[in-house]
Order: structure tokens, then C-alpha cells, then sequence
């Protein structure tokens, strides 16, 4: 027959004390894990937001990032007779050339960083209609103009409409302001693509190229074409979307990795708190589960109270710690992206999966801790247990 | 002597939760280890540098070159003793994942401005003589298993094309904070390579190392170099190489700074946890506690009693943690690429700060108890029954 829950409860309110501490203890290791895990898929999130599926860009091989990468004006000539690339109302083609720089800038907060420039071509909002001037007005081509992204104008000094920004022995002028959607194009600064070559004197090598497929399913013809010429050996295409998730990969990886190496070890800490919080429950409770045992309750329900206190201890602090995680949604950070070498201003993201992880973690935490002194009170001997005091 | 035994018995009394305490304290003594030893290991480029190198960079950023002629001009400043210069070469070496620093430099010079990096004569004459020969970092060596006369394949990115090298020297590093996981080989043959192919990009310099003979001066230095190259195309920044590597680290501030806290989340822990313990245990012994305050034991003995206890457990969990640090640390150590934190290992400041935060833990973990213990009357404290 099953103890009542009513019992359970019960006895929360005796230990009040060590309780609470234990579910905090707990709480803080679910806010930790939580918050690694919000930061990680925030990375992804943005980048992965930055490409459009329709999109493919078109870089070098060998490179790790667009920084590196060289596709020289030949080269692009070659790309743009392949097929399937879409043409807008006037029958011109839908391609960026863009060569990609970074430059340094002033945080507000302290020291420098890397911004990322990004030279485009006359087509590219209707390239990447996810991009919408929020302030200010688009640049004007063939002029030291340049837009930059909200994510860059919160962050770096100078970086406001009307500012100029001093590179290559001239002065750009800030005239608008652009975001687009939470992606990682919100950290990049725009200009004209041939004003950015000629300023960096780099005749007409760009860094990648992006052009906008007729139809999503030609890809795969696409990118067969791309392959079977052979002077186009050293570069690949990638649908933009896959390109730029590709390039969240080793931040996300490296963030999850010591984020779990970190809740790992915390995890074991939680759980030993929880144990030596049960341990203490039955050692003050034996008399009463040697009462309750004397009256028929089988071991096993025994134990299973004790489980499911444990449990209760850990959801609770686990809710609590989730909880607190997700008021980090309201922060937003940016760090060196070390696969692109520039500043990425993303913020923490949580998602259903997130806190059903979380709070998988937090019962798993509760049944390991709760294991060892749950079994103990079940076999207590019944005499011993109502003689002691 | 008498308090020390009572104290040890009574830790002994309820083995099960003594146990898990030191544990869980060990367990947040070495996690408290492995993560200062993170943030060290990523400040690591910062304590290697020499106070009286400088580097001059573009001033636009890392990524634009700088003309070879500035060489000469830089070194007939007064103070300045030498100069080198390397290019950022990168590419791919077997294939992405491999990340170590791979830079053409001046041959002639590169040992003269970096001494702890230590090759023999031997091997450098060697190296100086062939033309695509490379000398590479100790740490690189081993981990790739790379011996003299081995080739090295690289597929360029930034400099284009394929690429091999011959292993002619391999340098060690002369302090514990040197960087031993880099590729050196002759800027002369990536710009005669770049002639070949009528590329543009002839007689670029990544960035000048400068050396100094007076390490106070440098901050005057760096102004006058850059104000040599003032409004030209190509602007400079010059910075002590301290400075320089802050910079670096001060990119990634926000993940430090996480690091950071998270460090101390854990010595909340470990106050929780022994806390926890220590205010059970007291709770358990309220009458005891007022048997001795009848026999006659002073508050003196009580305080004595229960602080000895907490931190006979602390410590035991710190040097238990202490002991678990170093194998952790060695064991994440071999996972991570060598070329991504160059220098990663446990500093005795990092040691002591964990042991005594244990400790402080353990004197603050039992004033509480302590309190209640002098507190409670002892009438009260015999009728307690718990």
C-alpha cells in the first residue's frame, strides 16, 4: 500500500533550513547548466539565422573563414556562367561580390575589438530580404558610405550615424543603421563592394561570393556543374544557411564543452549535498519509518518515499534554477568569434529542448542522490528502528 | 589533545556523510583548479611577454599588411636595438581542426628578438641555408611526431597554393610560459613564392616585432614609430607586446569574465555543502552540547569543537582536491589542441587560493552553529529532542 503524499509534504516544512539549502545548491547547478547550454545555441542561433536556404555563397577551400579566403576576378567570371543563378526584374543577375575585412574599433565598454567590413554588391537587399534599414538610409554606391548593423552601433565608439570611421587613408561616413533579424550580419559593417576594393587596393579579389538560386531544389545540379569544372577546383559552394551554421560550430563546441565539463563536476557536488540531506532525513526519521513499517507499509514504499522527496527537492530547485536562467534572455553579449576573428553580439536563447534537458538533468540529479539513502531506510530493521532514540 | 580526539570521533560518528562531504568539497576544490587554470592558460600570451619588445601592427587592423620598407626606418629610431618581422601564414596542415601558429619570418633575425626560443646552432645554420626549410616548436614535434628532415604539407588560404616544408630544427622553449607550438619558416621563399606568380602582394610585412634596449622607454618609442608612418597609406599601431596580448584576451572578455564567476558560484558550493553538514551535526548534538556546558566546558571549548571539526573536514576535502587537481588538469591538457592554449598547467598561486578559500569556507561554514550552540540555554538545549 502507498504512504500518502500528504506525508511527504509533511515533512518539508519540519527541516525548513537544510532544505531550503540543499534546493538552492541544486538551483544553482540547473542555472549553470541551463545558462551554458542558452549560450551555446544562442551562438548557433544568430549565425545560423544569418543565411537565407535559397543563398549560396561560394568561398575557398583551404579557408577556415571569409577572412581567409581569396576568390580572385577570373574565378568569379567562371561562377557567374553556371546555371541556375536567379535574375531580378531587369534580368540581372542576384550576386554579391564581397570582399571582407576587419577593422578595429573602440568597444563602449573597454578595450578594442575586431569589426567585421563587408563590401556588397547593388543587389544585395534583394539578396538578403531579411535585412531592413531601421535608421538612417542605405548607402550611396560608389561613395566612402557604409551602413552598420545594430548590434555594432550599441557597442563600439563612433559608431553612430554621422560618425566617420578612419580606414585605409580616408574617412567612411556612417548614413544608416541596419538590422537584420537577430543575425550575425547585425556585427558587420556594409559599404560599397568596388569603393572597399579600390580603398584596400585589391584590384577585384574578393573574399566570397553569394549568389541567390532560381529554385531551392536546383542546388544539387548547382553545385554538381560547380564541381565538374575543373578550374574551380580550390573553391566550393555551400547554402549560405549551412555556411554560416558551419561557422558557429567551433564556438558553440568549445562553449558546450567546458559549460558540461563545468555542471558535470558541479552536478556531483548537488548530488552529494542532496545525499547527505537524505541520509539526514532517515537517520531523524527512524523511528517513524520503523512505526510505519511495523504498521504494513512494505519497503518499498519505504523507499519510495524517500525517492520522491528526493525528487521533489530536485525539481524544485530545478524549476527555480531554469527560472533564474531565462531573465538572461534579456542580456546580450558579444565575444571574439575565433572561426571568423570578429566580434559577434548574440544573446543567450532558450528553448523548449533546453528546458527539457535542464530539468531532465535536475530529476536525474534527485534519483542518483536520493538512491543510496532511500534503500537505507528500506531496510531498516523494524525493532532497531523503533528502539532508537 | 583531549578536543582533538572528541573531534575526530565525532566526525567518525556518521562516516557516510563525513565521506560525502570531503568529497563534495574535494570535488569543488579541483573544479575550482581546473577553471582558474583555464583563465591563466588564456592570459597565458600576456605573462609570456618580454617588457622590452614591441609590436607594430596596421593601424586598420591585424589583417592588413605593412611595407618591408618601414624595416629600416623603424630601426634607425634611437633605442632600438633590432627588429624582425613574420607574416600570418596559417593554411591548412592535415586539415582544419589542426590550429597552431604558422608564420613566415625573417630568419635572420626572428631568434635575436625572441631568445627563449632556444635552437641549437646546428640546427639554425642548417634551416638558414635552405630556403623551404621550417623549425618548429617542441610541443608541435611531439604531438605530430615530426623529426628532422620530415616534410610538412600545407594547403595555403591566405597565400594560395600548395605548400611543403622541411623540418630542420626544432626550438624549446626556455621558460614555462614560452609558447613551443610554432611553425617558423623563411619569409624570403613565401615572398620569392609570390613573385613567381606575379601576385601583387610582394614585400608585405604582417606585422614588426621591435626590440628595445630600455624597457622604460617604450612607451615613447611606440609614439615615435607610429608618428614615422603617420598619414600614409599604411598607418601603424605600436604597442608594448604585453599590451598587445591584452588585447586579445580583452576580445573575449565576456566569456572570461563567465569563467570568472562561475569560479565563485563554486565556493558558494562548497559553503553549501559543508554548511549544510555542519549545521545538521550541531542540530543533532544540541543536548550534548548542553551536557558539556553543565560538566562545565566553557564556550572557549565549544567554538573549539565544532570550528575544529569544520575544519578537520575542509581540510581533509581540500587536500584531497588539491591531490585530484593535478591529473585532472594534465588529462584536460592532452585534449585540448596544442596550438589553442599553448601553455596550460596549474599555477601555485591557483593552489593556494583554492586550499585557502576551503579553509576560510570551513571557519564560516560553522558560525552559525557556533551561535546557536553558545546561544541556546542549557535547559533548553537538554530538552531538546530534535
Amino acid at each position: 500500500m502507498k504512504i500518502p503524499l500528504k506525508y511527504t509534504i509533511k515533512n518539508f516544512t519540519s527541516r525548513k533550513l537544510t532544505t531550503f539549502i540543499t534546493i538552492f545548491g541544486v538551483a544553482l547547478v540547473v542555472f549553470v547548466f541551463t545558462a551554458v547550454l542558452m549560450m551555446a545555441y544562442g551562438i548557433q542561433k544568430t549565425l545560423k539565422a544569418t543565411g537565407q536556404p535559397d543563398n549560396v555563397i561560394v568561398t575557398r577551400k583551404a579557408a577556415n573563414g571569409e577572412i581567409s579566403s581569396l576568390v580572385d576576378g577570373e574565378t568569379q567570371d567562371i561562377i557567374r556562367t553556371l546555371p541556375h543563378i536567379a535574375v531580378d526584374n531587369n534580368g540581372k543577375q542576384i550576386i554579391s561580390k564581397e570582399p571582407v575585412v576587419i577593422i578595429n574599433l573602440e568597444k563602449l565598454s573597454s578595450g578594442v575589438s575586431n569589426v567585421t567590413v563587408r563590401g556588397v554588391s547593388d543587389v544585395v537587399l534583394e539578396l538578403r530580404p531579411q535585412v531592413k534599414i531601421i535608421e538612417g538610409q542605405m548607402f550611396n554606391f560608389g561613395l566612402r558610405e557604409l551602413i552598420v548593423g545594430s548590434g555594432v552601433t550599441g557597442r563600439f565608439k563612433g559608431a553612430a550615424i554621422g560618425d566617420e570611421v578612419k580606414f585605409a587613408g580616408d574617412s567612411w561616413k556612417i548614413v544608416g543603421i541596419f538590422d537584420s533579424d537577430g543575425s550575425g550580419f547585425d556585427s558587420e559593417m556594409w559599404g560599397d563592394s568596388q569603393a572597399l576594393l579600390n580603398a584596400f587596393n585589391r584590384g577585384s579579389t574578393i573574399s566570397s561570393m553569394t549568389l541567390k538560386l532560381d529554385d531551392v531544389a536546383n542546388f544539387g545540379d548547382f553545385k554538381k556543374q560547380f564541381e565538374f569544372d575543373r578550374r574551380l577546383q580550390q573553391f566550393e559552394p555551400k547554402i549560405e544557411q549551412q555556411y554560416f551554421e558551419e561557422q558557429s560550430e567551433f564556438m558553440a563546441a568549445f562553449i558546450r564543452i567546458i559549460g558540461l565539463v563545468i555542471t558535470v563536476i558541479f552536478s556531483v557536488g548537488a548530488m552529494i549535498g542532496a545525499a547527505i540531506t537524505m541520509y539526514a532525513a532517515v537517520a531523524n526519521r527512524t523511528v517513524e519509518i520503523g512505526t510505519l513499517r511495523a504498521l504494513g507499509f512494505t519497503g518499498w514504499s519505504v523507499r519510495f518515499v524517500f525517492l520522491i522527496e528526493s525528487l521533489v527537492i530536485a525539481i524544485s530547485g530545478g524549476l527555480i534554477g531554469i527560472f533564474l536562467a531565462s531573465f538572461l534572455q534579456f542580456f546580450n553579449i558579444s565575444t571574439l568569434n575565433f572561426q571568423s576573428f570578429s566580434e559577434l553580439a548574440f544573446s543567450f536563447s532558450l528553448s523548449p529542448w533546453i528546458i527539457f534537458l535542464s530539468l531532465a538533468f535536475a530529476i536525474g540529479m534527485g534519483i542518483i542522490g536520493g538512491y543510496a539513502p532511500a534503500r537505507r531506510a528500506a531496510k531498516l530493521n523494524i525493532v532497531d528502528a523503533l528502539r532508537s532514540v | 589533545m583531549r578536543i582533538l580526539k572528541l573531534i575526530i570521533k565525532n566526525s567518525l560518528r556518521h562516516k557516510t556523510r563525513t565521506i560525502l562531504t570531503i568529497l563534495g568539497i574535494s570535488i569543488a576544490v579541483f573544479a575550482f583548479g581546473l577553471l582558474r587554470t583555464v583563465v591563466t592558460a588564456w592570459n597565458a600570451g600576456v605573462e609570456a611577454s618580454a617588457a622590452n619588445r614591441l609590436i607594430t601592427r596596421q593601424a586598420v587592423s591585424f589583417i592588413f599588411p605593412l611595407p618591408l620598407a618601414y624595416r629600416d626606418q623603424i630601426l634607425n629610431i634611437p633605442g632600438v636595438e633590432d627588429v624582425t618581422y613574420a607574416n600570418w601564414f596559417q593554411g591548412v596542415y592535415i586539415d582544419k581542426t589542426q590550429f597552431f601558429a604558422r608564420l613566415a619570418v625573417d630568419a635572420e633575425t626572428i631568434f635575436e628578438v625572441y631568445p627563449e626560443f632556444l635552437i641549437s646552432n646546428e640546427e639554425y645554420q642548417t634551416f638558414l641555408k635552405e630556403r623551404n626549410s621550417c623549425i618548429i616548436g617542441e610541443e608541435i614535434a611531439k604531438q605530430y611526431n615530426l623529426k628532422i628532415g620530415d616534410l610538412m604539407t600545407i594547403e595555403g588560404d591566405i597565400y594560395p597554393g600548395d605548400w611543403q616544408f622541411v623540418v630542420r630544427g626544432i626550438y624549446k622553449p626556455r621558460d614555462k610560459t614560452t609558447d613551443a607550438t610554432q611553425m617558423l619558416f623563411h619569409w624570403d621563399y613565401l615572398n620569392e613564392r609570390m613573385k613567381e606568380i606575379g601576385s601583387g602582394r610582394i614585400n608585405e610585412v604582417g606585422w614588426y616585432v621591435v626590440k628595445i634596449s630600455d624597457p622604460d622607454k617604450s612607451a615613447s618609442i611606440s609614439e615615435q614609430i607610429d608618428a614615422l608612418f603617420q598619414n600614409s597609406r599604411a598607418e601603424t599601431k605600436t604597442e608594448s607586446e604585453r599590451a598587445f596580448q591584452q588585447g586579445f584576451v580583452a576580445a573575449s572578455s565576456a566569456i572570461l569574465t563567465s569563467i570568472n564567476v562561475i569560479s565563485f558560484v563554486i565556493i558558494g558550493i562548497i559553503m553549501l555543502v559543508l554548511g549544510n553538514t555542519m549545521i545538521m551535526s550541531a542540530r543533532e548534538r544540541t543536548r550534548e552540547y548542553a551536557v558539556f556546558k553543565t560538566i562545565g566546558f566553557s564556550a572557549k571549548h565549544m567554538v573549539g569543537l565544532i570550528l575544529g571539526e569544520s575544519l578537520f573536514i575542509s581540510a581533509i576535502g581540500a587536500g584531497l582536491g588539491l591531490f585530484l587537481s593535478f591529473p585532472i588538469v594534465e588529462g584536460v591538457s592532452q585534449a585540448i589542441p596544442k596550438g589553442m592554449f599553448p601553455v596550460f598547467e596549474l599555477e601555485p598561486i591557483t593552489l593556494i587560493f583554492a586550499v585557502s578559500s576551503a579553509i576560510l569556507i570551513g571557519v564560516a561554514a560553522s558560525v552559525f552553529p557556533i551561535m546557536k550552540a553558545l546561544r541556546t540555554s542549557i535547559v533548553d538545549g537538554l530538552r531538546f529532542i530534535g
